[in-house]
């Protein structure tokens, strides 16, 4: 399997997931910097945590337009899986590859903590090494993080099971005090339709090893990496 | 030629006597460029002319030390040819004036000096000292701080791992930010400043230049008075993205074997960047200023050199190089300019549309700025405490902990540290809030512990035992995890050193400091002095922030305090006298900031570190927690909320024995006493068993239980409520 991480210059998540992808699929995924026009043929794409053009106005609204992203929309809509963490989600968002917003944090202040998160489908490529309902526990790091979509849509993605993982308590109930940014219904990440574009929050890459303090999200780079093998 | 009026002069920070040698050394007259230049060169926070004479008795060498002060940042050898560069540096009369911008600017800045001699910076850390929590300014200061800290660090992506923060009135018109950035680079690829070359191209990179900042250094190197406010517009605004850019496109220049000398532009901007170059390489430099990328419009020579627009650095290149050079920068959408070179003149020559500027001979420049001797008066020795301090305290011990786990300098600091990425790298291995923070080298089984550190109420009450304990207990943190400390950095926060008592302060802080860094085996390898932190003439505590870096072979071994398991038996290491003197129990329960200090016994000191670092390695002990401010049952409480586990102490009922500030003393817990007490009893160290883990409460001696729930409640509760407060 091959997998390309897009490099934005503000990205800076980019050697910690490019670590995590690496110890999954035994070689290092390929980089591609943001002013490139085409992408090699690879079984993921993944879009980078960081401040991708420093993100002084709405976070990956740049990015969304720089050369690069024309063709990771491009790939998307031909099935090509793509996973976008934190700025990855944000610059998706503004891509138009994922529906709603990412609004400043309810507390108004960057956030950098672990979460509980409850997996709500195993059924997806990215989720494939969770069971449904599961509890695990990643790190947040954003100062804008906060979901948004108006009512339908949100009704929409919840019927249609595009709803990937959700802030927790430890117990696997959704509560207010568990959600660190005020998203809509506690939603940390969400798929598209066809569940090959997920967008989260969350940062799975910062516990994939044991000397970090976890390792939930190794089960997620490693169930990706069977999945597209 | 301008004739320059005194009251110029005097605008420019120069004494009458300091302006004669300016014209001793130019042979005429300056214009006001030169004298801009000259002004800021020789103003205190360039110069050091007033803590240079002092600097000098600190210890600097080791045999790990491969580069200590006088570059951008120190540099010490961790092995396996990893080389770890460090600096701590102040922005405190920005922060006070215009928190987000002053703060992160200061990040910004050191970032700057550790990535331009080569290093991928790897961690931030932060010392910060706010005013009184009733005073008006204080919520807004800390949030600004705050913030200004986390929106450059996390933007740029270097986590940032820990800090200390510290609250007393005596900060009200003077709040203190030091920030401090630990990078790693090879021992065989360190880059320094001294230009060489004769015809070698000068390039400048980064942003462009604006009216920003102009006279910043002059500023830090003069007391408030109710106008601060004014000062605003020398504030310089921040640009972590460009910043980014630079540290990327720097670290790829460096792969290759283009730059011949490389330095940032800080303090006093292109002015110090070029003559330090200039000066440390023994030549010449010539620049065309119409060249340098501005901002603005009709930017005058003065304000272009005098500018400190922040993310831009100078370089010398070797010439065939020069393309090579230019497509990263441009990779990397960043300014590139040729705006001179080097001469073999030893002078500053600046050009502007054909017409020469100013010229300066660089080594006067440099090497004659002023020197003082300062008059200096050791403060009295404080008076003992008063017989019954101890007893104006009314609460039961529980009742006193509970107090002080919630006083503003024992509460717990997550609300600052949660705004910070402290993940970003995947290397942190022990986050903030912990005795220090560990962050693993990429890649490799070893990491760095890192840690800020010092107590100005003790330096305030003697400066020498203030400065030796504050050396002393970044190097007893560092330990506490289970590192072999190797060096430090100091940032030297103090009031006018013009008063004899200011400067006394000073110099005894620095006698403690060498004799704890001698003791210690812990040299001084880079640092930074603030003076004239003062305020309608009331100055700040002494403030000698000390920055400690160790290193542990493996990451996977180091000690946290939290304690791992219930049944265990704890035990106090290092001797235990009782001493109440400057302790935050009588400060915070009964309003009393009196008597000496505790004092340090470095021999002591280095015993019971020695026997911890050796109890970690051995793997006898489970966690590990040194005793510093509130004392002993404030150690094991700490110790009870990291791992939430109870514990029940037995020992002395007296405050001295639970609430003393004795150094040199660890709380450590294990699985089986026997050895622990066996390898205390060979160190020669004191080591008791004063209880046992276990349990959902913490049982003091002859106390009720405090469950871990109400005492979390109390330790987490107080920074959150008060930052919420209108």
């Amino acid at each position: 399997m091959n997998a390309a991480v897009i490099v934005f210059p503000g990205s800076n998540c980019d050697r910690d997931v490019e670590v995590a992808l690496a110890a999954a699929m035994g070689k290092p995924p390929l980089a591609v910097f943001h002013k490139e026009t085409e992408i090699p043929k690879v079984d993921l794409i993944v879009l980078p945590g960081g401040f991708s053009f420093g993100d002084y106005l709405r976070c990956g609204a740049m990015a969304a337009h720089s050369p690069v992203m024309r063709e990771v929309v491009a790939r998307a809509s031909s099935g090509v899986p793509v996973l976008g963490i934190c700025n990855g989600f944000q610059i998706m968002i503004e891509a138009g590859l994922l529906p709603g917003a990412l609004l400043r944090n309810a507390q108004l202040h960057f956030v950098c903590k672990d979460v509980h998160l409850r997996v709500e489908t195993a059924q997806s490529l990215f989720t494939t090494g969770y069971a449904a309902g599961q509890v695990v526990r990643f790190p947040v790091a954003h100062g804008e993080g906060n979901y948004f979509a108006d009512e339908a849509t949100l009704n929409e993605l919840e019927q249609n099971g595009q709803i990937a993982f959700r802030y927790v308590q430890p117990d696997g109930s959704v509560s207010a005090e568990a959600n660190p940014n005020g998203s809509a219904r506690n939603i940390a990440g969400i798929f598209n339709r066809g569940k090959t574009v997920l967008g989260m929050m969350p940062h799975p890459e910062r516990l994939s090893d044991p000397a970090l303090g976890g390792t939930d999200g190794k089960a997620m780079f490693k169930g990706l990496v069977e999945a597209l093998s | 030629m301008t004739s320059i009026a005194p009251e110029i002069v005097a605008e420019h920070g120069l004494t009458p006597e300091e302006y004669e040698r300016c014209k001793r050394i130019m042979g005429r007259e300056p214009n006001l460029t030169e004298l801009g230049i000259f002004s800021v060169m020789w103003s205190e926070h360039c110069s050091y002319k007033s803590s240079r004479k002092w600097l000098r008795e600190l210890p600097t060498k080791a045999p790990w030390v491969i580069c200590g002060p006088g570059e951008n940042a120190g540099v010490i050898d961790i092995g396996d040819g990893d080389a770890c560069i460090f600096k701590m540096e102040s922005h405190n009369h920005p922060s006070f004036i215009e928190p987000y911008q002053g703060a992160a600017t200061g990040v910004g800045g050191i970032l700057r000096d550790v990535f331009t001699m080569g290093a991928r910076p790897i961690a931030n850390l932060n010392a910060l000292r706010f005013g009184s929590p009733e005073d008006p300014k204080t919520r807004h200061l800390v949030a600004g701080v705050v913030a200004g800290i986390g929106g450059y660090g996390n933007c740029v992506g270097v986590p940032t791992v820990g800090g200390e923060c510290n609250f007393h009135r005596a900060y009200n018109g003077n709040i203190l930010v030091n920030a401090m950035t630990v990078g790693l680079a090879r021992t065989d690829r360190i880059f320094y400043s001294a230009a060489a070359g004769i015809g070698n191209p000068v390039i400048y990179v980064g942003s462009k230049t604006g009216r920003d900042g102009i006279h910043g250094a002059t500023m830090a190197s003069a007391e408030f008075s109710a106008d601060a406010e004014e000062k605003r517009p020398t504030v310089q605004v921040g640009d972590p993205f460009t910043e980014k850019l630079l540290i990327e496109a720097c670290l790829e220049l460096m792969a290759t074997d283009a730059i011949v000398a490389i330095q940032d532009m800080g303090a006093a901007g292109l002015t110090s960047s070029s003559v330090e170059m200039s000066s440390k390489g023994g030549l010449g430099i010539e620049l065309e200023l119409d060249k340098v990328p501005v901002r603005e419009t009709g930017m005058t020579p003065y304000e272009i050199m005098l500018s400190e627009s922040q993310e831009r650095m100078l370089m010398i290149l070797k010439p065939e190089r020069e393309a090579l050079a230019r497509e990263i920068f441009e990779k990397w959408d960043l300014d590139f300019a040729v705006i001179g070179r080097i001469t073999d003149t030893k002078r500053l020559v600046l050009k502007m549309n054909g017409a020469t500027v100013a010229d300066i001979p660089v080594a006067p420049l440099v090497e004659e700025s002023p020197l003082y001797d300062r008059p200096h008066r050791a403060p009295p020795a404080p008076p003992p405490l008063p017989a019954d301090a101890a007893s104006r305290v009314k609460l039961s011990p529980t009742e006193a902990l509970k107090q002080l786990m919630s006083s503003p300098d024992l509460a717990s600091r997550r609300w600052i540290w949660e705004q910070y990425d402290h993940m970003v790298m995947g290397d942190t291995v022990q986050r903030p809030g912990g005795d220090a923070a560990v962050v693993r080298v990429h890649d490799k089984a070893k990491g760095l512990a890192i840690t800020t550190d010092v107590t100005p109420r003790y330096c305030a009450a003697d400066p020498v035992e203030g400065g030796k304990q504050a050396v002393a207990e970044a190097w007893r943190n560092l330990t506490a995890v289970g590192a072999r400390p190797l060096a430090i950095t100091d940032n030297m926060n103090f009031g006018n050193p013009e008063k004899p008592d200011i400067m006394g302060q000073f110099v005894g802080c620095i006698r403690g400091m060498a004799e704890a860094c001698r003791a210690l085996d812990f040299p001084v390898v880079s640092g930074n002095v603030s003076l004239y932190n003062e305020t309608n003439g009331t100055a700040i505590l002494p403030t000698p922030a000390i920055g400690g870096v160790g290193v542990v072979d493996d990451v996977a071994k180091t000690m946290t305090a939290g304690f791992k398991a219930a049944d265990e038996t704890i035990f106090l290491i290092g001797e235990t006298r009782g001493h109440l003197g400057q302790s935050l129990y009588l400060r915070e329960l009964a309003g009393l900031e009196a008597g000496p200090p505790p004092p340090v016994d470095l021999a002591a000191e280095r015993r019971a570190g020695d026997l911890v670092r050796a109890l970690i390695t051995r793997g006898l002990v489970t966690a590990v927690h040194d005793i510093s401010d509130g004392g002993l049952l404030v150690a094991v409480a700490e110790m009870a909320l990291a791992g939430n586990i109870g514990a029940t102490i037995e020992g002395s009922e007296s405050p001295g024995w639970l609430f003393g500030e004795d150094q040199g003393r660890y709380v450590v817990a294990a699985r089986d006493p026997k050895p622990i007490l066996a390898a205390a009893k060979a160190a020669a160290v004191s080591c008791a068993a004063i209880g046992r883990t276990g349990g959902a409460a913490l049982k003091p001696p002859g106390g009720k239980p405090i469950s871990i729930a109400e005492l979390r409640a109390a330790h987490e509760g107080w920074l959150p409520a008060y930052m919420a407060a209108p």
